[in-house]
């Protein structure tokens, strides 16, 4: 299974609307790195309002997406994580604190054109 | 009547399964949705661990009560190689996969009652349950 990454100007926009198993998540960080580098993309947006569920893994694989972006020079934010899993997330221990986040898809691409002008 | 499920974990599918059963019986079992994410996320931690470190097992997840409270058990169960140090594995950031080491301290975190009953080059049974509020 593909998560499809859309282009948008400089920015790639991405919605995962499919429960992740393993061999999705990694496909998916494949594919963004991919893009981001055949497209020359400047930031990303990763929507995940439709996700149930974030376990430690796909937490570790979100964000590794994050920094192998960075080091490609791409700023990534995530939006739209859900309130039942920030709490998960948070009782396991996992804080993604180094991670830029964001409430929604607009506020996100927000976010992003700051990070890019700051 | 209670209800019961197996499902076998021999691939990265049968993680899958495992939480799409476990979100289905906490949902039927009355779980809120913060609840349900918690249960979903320990059953998929357990099964990932079958998978990465037993290579097969079972998960059995039920609906239990007791003195009034009802509740939902998760049993993973595996005849891998049992786990070396049991209090090693309990620490969060300890792993031996790659992993963010947020497996098992975290699972313990996320239900309320958790048992690890593991013998080297037996197996490893882990019962975690989650009681309704």
């Amino acid at each position: 299974m593909r998560i499809p990454i859309l282009k948008l100007h400089d920015y790639l926009l991405i919605s995962v609307q499919v429960e992740l198993d393993d061999q999705t998540a990694l496909q998916f960080q494949e594919d963004v790195l991919a893009k981001i580098h055949e497209e020359g993309s400047r930031g990303v947006v990763i929507d995940l309002t439709s996700v149930e569920m974030i376990d430690s893994f796909i937490a570790k694989v979100l964000g590794d997406v994050v920094d192998m972006s960075n080091l490609m020079g791409a700023k990534v934010v995530l939006t739209g994580i859900q309130p039942a899993v920030a709490i998960t997330l948070i009782d396991m221990g996992i804080a993604l604190d180094e991670v830029p986040t964001a409430l929604d898809l607009e506020q996100g691409l927000e976010r992003l054109q700051l990070e890019l002008e700051g | 009547m209670q209800v019961q499920t197996h499902v076998d974990i021999n691939s990265e599918w049968g993680i899958v399964a495992a939480r799409q059963a476990g979100r289905k019986l906490a949902r039927e079992i009355g779980f809120g949705s913060v609840d349900q994410a918690r249960i979903t996320t320990a059953i998929s931690e357990l099964a990932r661990n079958i998978y990465l470190y037993a290579n097969q097992g079972q998960i059995k997840i039920e609906e239990v009560a007791d003195s009034g409270k009802r509740g939902m058990k998760i049993i993973a169960s595996d005849e891998g190689p049992g786990i070396k140090d049991v209090r090693r594995v309990m620490e969060d950031g300890f792993t031996t996969s790659g992993g963010l080491g947020a497996g098992l301290p975290g699972v313990k975190r996320l239900m309320d009652e958790f048992i690890i009953d593991s013998e080297m080059d037996e197996g490893t049974i882990i019962t975690a349950i989650k009681w309704l509020r």
